[in-house]
């Protein structure tokens, strides 16, 4: 019998009514009074020097209340990356300076050089298109082979278009390629990971808003993380004291990532709206989001597998050239590195493994964390020269994948890439995989499908991923710049009633019905009690936010021990209203009782005490019931999992469409199971659209040839399946109190080597056995001319 | 400036806008029934439907001057009169067919015009007709789950065919 609430229940989502009933207030709902309108003049070429800006026509249109151009920030703060890497002759990166609005040079199509404040937004547009810019064009660098070959550059002042030449773990070098020099059989892969457009529904808006009586700041904005988008303002851009600035990040409409970073429109917003003393707002216009949201994935690797001729892998190495567009966004240096070659060993027990990425500037927009993040490259290369590698040996692929897991009595184990796995069982993982995608099937519906005239196919594959990001004392040492702890308060009022403020924010993931699950069985009582506060660094505590699927396991966690905190001090309080001793003091379901007697108070009444402390030891004991907790990870957690993708080809127009998905994950103990499918589900989508849909392209100018939903292939419902999501192989994460893994970004990690893997086996099934790989998105196109080559 | 004037969820408004105000924003602006959203440029996502004259439109395409006289219908006003979801948005919140709610609204009005006009629709009828809404959550699963509850049918039983 499911529970019907506490962990491991489905309640539904009670942030459900409001956005149902339209009721949800994202940022751009928010109007202010004195509102005035921001529109930003951006460069239409991909590089050229700014001659000058001519803002004379545009001031004195209708309504026009303010124009600025870069010069007005030339003595800010650059918005920094959060990432320190150094190359593998220990020199830092290249750290070019990214300023609020282009200074001397545009560097994107998108490039933001002015920004026009007017009444009314129709007039800030007006008065944008006035402005006369004179931007001398200059070559643009936007393949990333020519932009290390040499010539142009994006940055001149750094002197190459190379960012960092990373090694890991550059000890392992010599081992691996001498394994790969001896080994008896080597496998090697080229391949593209396609640059994605994160696309959240909701496009970026900001409102920034001055006190001129207080001095105080106020940035209303689509943020992830309001407490790092603060800390990044005031410490790095505009020096703005961070108790003066008050970030609140309200119904946010998705991330995916792209909501993490501070954007240049947030500091101009507020400095707009200092200087003129109203409210500034603005909203991306979804062209807008194309340009100049933070891109995902673009690398271009080739991989090799060395292994004995029954399959036994050797070593995996690894040359990446990974896109970081014309800006360091905030993580986009750990994205290529420390989130993708910290997971080169997969599930497997390959001895040795190098990784090197090169990360290279161009003139396109920045490229940063997507879902999963470096985690779906390593994946996809990883899974995808499996599939070859078992091709050529002539083993099955499941085979060959079981022959080379970590078994589960090898945990916690040390894998070749550097992390230390906690827990996992990935042959358990593959068994259901097996059972509840019928694979024993497979061979009947290949029958049933070739007698259409079409081709089936079935891919699997396996992952690893590295969440709950992430524990400071580590990612110190590997260059981040801050701390990636959570935390949370936990405030019981005098009634009873509990708000928890986090620091994690919600965009879909359901946070204000899961967290209260949590709290709701540690303490007693009904959930229905129980409010999540987030999003508002003048309510909340500093947390980190929420992104590489850290929200339940490191947020989650200070939810645990502030509530422990809470039930500490109601014990003491108990004992005292009982006149017994807090040793004595038992906590089950909502009652304070003492062992052996019939003395027992309510929670409620406890919280009451607390707030009215009559006859209160207040020598001993603070009135109040509230605790904070800072929660920093021992370690990631790795959640894993195994995939299976059925396709069918059709031979005459190269279009695939997906049968079957199977998703089987481990994300260990499972709070809400309705929220966990659902983001299971998101991420299949998100997946099997970069597999098949999506692809972010620029031409040889620099000009973004995918800019609108017209031009950029968003997976619509009558391009996706029904999904069978499985998480019932559960090795609870050892080191934190929940158990939980995280498990926002599995989908879109495990599921594009499945599809493809798939593609290749219906091809194959055709006769097309020399047809290797195909470059996601593997469009009719793509698969026409592999099979007709 | 254009004067107009419409009936919005079944109440009378009015209002004064320029000739190239867009109904959408007429509606966010103007009339601030902010559950109607902006989602894209180009009319492709969806999450500006709305219905005018008991059709389904997406906002963003039509100007504000087009709706005067108009009857038009928002997600504000969808609710039961007692304040309760309907038989649509209880379906979403039912089978979780919706997570950052952004394209909800649009979904939700989406689904009220097929399902007056298909009332017992399949799997891919519903898949085709939500081609023009785009959701970035859910991966459509959940959302064609509630809209086959929403009509009433066996949704294991349409969805299994």
């Amino acid at each position: 019998m499911p529970k019907d609430s506490g962990i491991g229940a489905s309640p539904k989502r009670r942030e459900d009514i409001r956005f149902l009933t339209g009721l949800g207030q994202y940022t751009d709902d928010i109007s202010l009074t004195g509102e005035t309108h921001a529109v930003f003049a951006r460069s239409q070429v991909a590089t050229g020097i700014i001659k000058s800006i001519d803002t004379s026509a545009a001031e004195n249109m209708p309504g026009v209340l303010a124009v600025f151009t870069g010069d007005d920030f030339v003595d800010v703060g650059g918005n920094p990356a959060g990432w320190l890497i150094n190359s593998r002759d220990g020199e830092p990166m290249k750290e070019p300076k990214r300023p609020v609005l282009a200074h001397g040079k545009v560097r994107h199509v998108g490039d933001a050089y002015a920004a026009v404040i007017a009444e009314t937004a129709e007039q800030a547009r007006d008065a944008a298109e006035a402005i006369e810019a004179d931007i001398d064009e200059q070559p643009a660098v936007v393949d990333m082979k020519s932009a290390l070959a040499g010539g142009a550059l994006v940055h001149d002042e750094i002197g190459t278009n190379q960012c960092f030449d990373w090694g890991w773990i550059e000890d392992n070098r010599a081992a691996t390629d001498a394994a790969i020099k001896s080994a008896p059989h080597v496998t090697t892969l080229e391949l593209v990971n396609n640059r994605l457009v994160p696309n959240a529904m909701e496009p970026r808006a900001s409102t920034g808003v001055f006190d001129p009586g207080t001095g105080d700041y106020t940035l209303y904005t689509t943020s992830q993380n309001p407490h790092l988008t603060r800390l990044l303002i005031c410490a790095f851009v505009l020096g703005i004291p961070e108790n003066k600035l008050r970030v609140v990040a309200p119904d946010v409409g998705g991330g995916f990532g792209s909501k993490i970073y501070h954007y240049g429109e947030e500091a101009l917003v507020l400095s707009a709206a200092k200087k003129l003393g109203r409210p500034v707002r603005w909203t991306a216009s979804r062209s807008e989001s194309f340009l100049t949201d933070a891109h995902g994935r673009d690398h271009v690797t080739k991989i090799e597998i060395a292994c004995e001729k029954d399959g036994t892998f050797l070593a995996f190495r690894t040359e990446t050239m990974a896109n970081v567009g014309a800006y360091l966004s905030n993580f986009s240096t750990a994205t290529p590195t420390f989130l993708h070659g910290t997971l080169m060993a997969g599930n497997y027990t390959v001895p040795t493994l190098y990784v090197n990425v090169k990360a290279v500037f161009t003139n396109t927009a920045p490229v940063d964390a997507y879902r999963g993040a470096g985690r779906p490259e390593a994946t996809y290369s990883l899974e995808r020269a499996i599939d070859k590698c078992a091709q050529e040996l002539g083993m099955d692929p499941l085979a060959l994948r079981r022959k080379n897991f970590i078994k589960p009595d090898q945990f916690p184990y040390a894998a070749a890439a550097g992390l230390e796995y906690d827990t996992g069982n990935y042959h358990a993982l593959v068994d259901k995989l097996e059972e509840l995608a019928d694979l024993s099937g497979f061979e009947a519906r290949r029958a049933a499908t070739k007698a259409t005239g079409k081709l089936r196919g079935i891919g699997v594959n396996t992952y690893i991923e590295a969440c709950g990001i992430a524990p400071s004392n580590l990612v110190g040492v590997l260059g981040s710049r801050v701390g990636l702890y959570d935390a949370a308060t936990v405030r019981v009022n005098a009634t009873g009633n509990i708000s928890v403020m986090v620091g994690a924010h919600s965009h879909g993931q359901g946070h204000e019905t899961a967290f209260p699950q949590v709290v709701a069985d540690m303490l007693g009582i009904d959930e229905g009690s129980i409010d999540i506060v987030h999003g508002d660094t003048s309510k909340i505590p500093f947390g980190m936010g929420t992104y590489g699927s850290r929200s339940l396991a490191v947020c989650g966690s200070a939810v645990v021990r502030a509530t422990e905190k809470i039930i500490n001090k109601a014990k003491k309080i108990a004992a005292h209203m009982m006149e017994a001793s807090e040793q004595d003091v038992e906590f089950s379901e909502g009652q304070f009782s003492i062992a052996g007697t019939d003395k027992s108070v309510g929670f409620g009444d406890v919280a009451l005490k607390a707030y009215i402390p009559h006859n209160f030891p207040i020598e001993d004991i603070e009135p109040g019931l509230e605790e904070t907790a800072f929660y920093d990870p021992a370690n990631f957690t790795y959640p894993a999992g195994a995939y299976a993708c059925e396709v069918e080809v059709d031979p005459d127009t190269g279009k695939v469409t997906i049968d079957r998905f199977t998703a089987v994950d481990d994300f260990g103990n499972v709070i809400n199971p309705m929220i966990v499918t659902g983001q299971v589900h998101g991420g299949l989508a998100q997946g099997i659209g970069q597999a098949l849909l999506e692809n972010c392209t620029y031409d040889e100018n620099g000009q973004i040839l995918s800019a609108s939903f017209m031009d950029y292939a968003m997976p619509r419902a009558s391009d996706l399946p029904l999904y069978t999501v499985d998480h019932s192989c559960q090795t609870p994460c050892t080191h934190n109190p929940l158990g939980v893994k995280g498990c926002g970004e599995a989908g879109a990690i495990g599921s594009p080597p499945a599809v493809v893997n798939a593609v290749i086996n219906a091809l194959h099934s055709g006769g097309h056995t020399d047809v290797t790989h195909i470059d996601m998105p593997v469009s009719p196109a793509r698969v026409w001319a592999a099979m007709n080559s | 400036m254009t004067k107009l004037s419409m009936t919005v969820n079944g109440k009378p408004v009015s209002g004064n806008v320029e000739g190239r105000t867009l109904l959408v924003d007429f509606l966010r602006q103007d009339l601030h029934l902010t559950g109607t959203h902006v989602g894209c440029d180009t009319s492709q996502c969806g999450a500006c439907t709305v219905h005018v004259n008991g059709v389904a439109v997406k906002s963003c395409t039509m100007l504000a001057a087009e709706a005067d006289g108009a009857d038009v219908a928002t997600i504000e006003g969808q609710a039961n009169a007692d304040g309760s979801l309907n038989v649509i948005q209880q379906a979403f919140q039912d089978h979780h067919g919706l997570q950052c709610g952004f394209c909800t609204p649009g979904m939700v009005m989406a689904t009220a015009d097929l399902l007056k006009n298909n009332p017992t629709p399949n799997e891919a009828d519903v898949r085709h007709h939500l081609d023009g809404n785009i959701c970035r959550c859910t991966g459509y699963h959940n959302i064609v789950k509630a809209v086959l509850a929403a009509s009433g049918q066996d949704v294991d039983a349409v969805a299994a065919e």
